[in-house]
């Protein structure tokens, strides 16, 4: 085929997305955050919503989601992202409010902060990069971290007796009367991006219908953390964590009702 | 229209007075001897009048960065505990220093370190005026004696937060929060319009127009050159805040030989002991930091070779004294008297120590 047939518009199955700028990323390479800041991007330009959005960015490698993404952001304090959000969004109810956050600021630090905002089910998305393990730190034990796993502070693999079990914190807040939907996905595949875009845009959905607090947890990659390649990060991932952290909705209230 | 005049506590004041300023939202967490605001603004579910919004957090910690949250959209938003607590807040405050976020906090003081007591204290003055939270910032910083006092300077706290964009804070403690006066409530005051917060705060993260840059509210900033760029525009803020805004009053200071400097409930007390000593024909004067950060550093100055000796009178083991003996730089001997631990001394154990610790010596 020749370039200037690839290259009209009906063969496009690919663009950036309008409200990603051009500033150069800091994340490592195969790091799942690249894909999940696009569909964010994505979702807000779909659904026209880019000049109602605030986005909450939290401590860890996403504290700079904001060089990214051109919306307007609040930084959080570490795993304080939940409360930030559940003001904006009460004293904003008309406004698109979202929180990006890791395992370490959701599933440790702020865990009471999640677990509140969630029952209290404010209409809000919590966006959960679930990649087990401290990326911006230097790849410390995460609450989510699998047992064996070994990190710079469980040189030896997390032990069951040392550090206790890892969080599931997803299986947690779908408990939870608050919260409308808790999906777990990933973006590892084409098909898996697809999938997640899609439950990302019902989350966003959610919030702007006021239906409770939707979470979206992506299990991601942190080849740099994980000590590996970003094709043996996918491979890892499929092998270890999607059997104790299998994809699918968690719970879903929407579509059940 | 005639005044209205209302019995109330501190603590109700505050809690009435934030209704009528036109504030957007409360956040807060149950603590003696403070609940009395939150409770009010239960009972009186702003949000069904002027559309306030009130919550109970999960935690102190959590209401702090409610407060973070709400204000980085330009949104008028207050929080109150007590000493424990707000040692609890001291990130979320270093925070909104750091992101330059106005808003209001208010603290009513007990009695400290550690759990400590429920009863009054003013020992949370280093706290509040030298930090508390990490870096170099300020907090603007109001210290109520009176319950009518406790209702103003909730508009007035509002007003010197959004002019320099700066966190303030009401430095009470539990007897003006518990003790109950006379008070005129402020008038209602409309909450302002996403368009008015647009225009006017023009910084605050309410979702990005096509045409204008996203609004970011955070505190980090990497590269260290831009980060002390940053913290030279705070300093000069604060000088700026420091020239502008210093707030005192003086009680039979002008023939004063000797003189009391005492704040909040202290000053109240400390107005009985002038009346005690000058019916002895002691020449006592009394100057009340209203502000305690900006500090009237230059008033107190002013009397360093007038006077023959200064008492700092506080609830503390000693704290407000330092920034007195800074003022008059060794010109003037200054000594500290104060009771701890939440008991609250009377005016004739003042009288005594100034006696004792001044005069006779």
């Amino acid at each position: 085929m020749e370039l200037n047939e690839i290259i009209k518009p009906e063969n496009l199955v690919y663009e950036k997305p309008r409200l990603m700028n051009e500033n150069p990323m800091h994340y490592c390479p195969g790091c799942s955050h690249g894909v999940i800041h696009k569909l964010v991007a994505e979702v807000i330009a779909d659904m026209g919503l880019e000049d109602k959005t605030i986005g909450v960015s939290p401590v860890g490698c996403a504290v700079f989601a904001y060089n990214y993404i051109d919306i307007d952001w609040i930084e959080a304090a570490h795993g304080r992202a939940p409360a930030v959000a559940t003001a904006a969004k009460r004293l904003n109810p008309d406004k698109m409010v979202f929180t990006y956050q890791g395992d370490g600021d959701l599933a440790a630090i702020g865990t009471a902060e999640t677990i509140h905002a969630a029952n209290r089910g404010e209409n809000i998305v919590i966006i959960f990069v679930n990649n087990a393990i401290y990326g911006m730190t230097g790849g410390q034990m995460a609450p989510t971290t699998l047992e064996g796993m070994p990190t710079s502070t469980t040189p030896y693999g997390r032990s069951i007796a040392l550090n206790g079990h890892p969080l599931k914190i997803g299986e947690l807040l779908a408990q939870l009367e608050g919260t409308c939907l808790v999906t777990r996905q990933s973006v590892h595949t084409a098909a898996a991006v697809k999938k997640a875009k899609k439950m990302l845009r019902l989350a966003f959905e959610n919030a702007m219908a006021k239906k409770g607090t939707s979470i979206v947890e992506f299990v991601s990659t942190c080849s740099s953390g994980w000590k590996t390649t970003p094709d043996k990060a996918n491979k890892w991932m499929v092998e270890n964590m999607f059997p104790f952290y299998p994809l699918g909705d968690l719970k879903n209230k929407i579509e059940t009702t | 229209m005639s005044e209205e005049i209302k019995l109330l506590k501190g603590n109700e004041a505050i809690a009435l007075a934030a209704i009528r300023c036109g504030t957007d939202g409360y956040f807060g967490y149950p603590i003696t001897p403070q609940s009395e605001i939150l409770e009010t603004l239960m009972a009186e579910m702003p949000w069904e009048t002027t559309g306030m919004v009130v919550l109970q957090a999960e935690s102190e910690v959590a209401a702090i960065n409610m407060v973070y949250g709400g204000a980085g959209t330009g949104k008028k938003v207050m929080t109150s505990s007590s000493s424990p607590g707000i040692s609890l807040k001291l990130e979320g405050i270093s925070y909104l220093a750091g992101a330059e976020l106005p808003c209001l906090i208010v603290n009513v003081m007990r009695g400290g370190p550690g759990l400590g007591t429920i009863q009054p204290s003013q020992a949370d003055y280093f706290q509040t005026v030298k930090g508390g939270g990490h870096g170099d910032y300020r907090l603007i910083t109001l210290a109520p004696s009176s319950v009518q006092e406790m209702a103003d300077f909730v508009g007035l706290g509002f007003d010197l937060a959004f002019k320099y964009s700066n966190p303030a804070i009401i430095l009470a403690d539990g007897i003006v929060g518990q003790m109950m006066e006379k008070v005129v409530l402020p008038p209602f005051q409309e909450r302002k319009t996403e368009a008015e917060i647009r225009e006017q705060s023009t910084w605050a993260a309410q979702g990005k127009p096509t045409h204008r840059k996203p609004n970011v509210i955070t505190s980090l900033e990497l590269d260290p050159a831009v980060m002390e760029e940053n913290n030279i525009r705070f300093q000069k803020k604060y000088k700026t805040i420091e020239e502008n805004e210093v707030r005192y009053e003086e009680f039979h200071c002008e023939d004063a030989e000797y003189l009391l400097i005492a704040f909040g409930s202290s000053a109240r007390i400390c107005q009985k002991v002038v009346e005690l000593a000058r019916e002895e024909g002691i020449r006592l004067g009394l100057l009340r930091p209203i502000t305690l950060w900006p500090f009237p550093t230059k008033a107190i100055a002013g009397y360093a070779e007038k006077v023959k000796g200064m008492l700092s009178v506080e609830l503390n083991a000693g704290q407000m004294v330092e920034d007195v003996r800074l003022a008059v730089n060794g010109k003037v001997q200054v000594e500290h008297f104060g009771r701890l631990g939440g008991i609250v001394f009377t005016p004739d154990e003042i009288l005594v120590a100034l006696k004792d610790l001044i005069i006779n010596k």
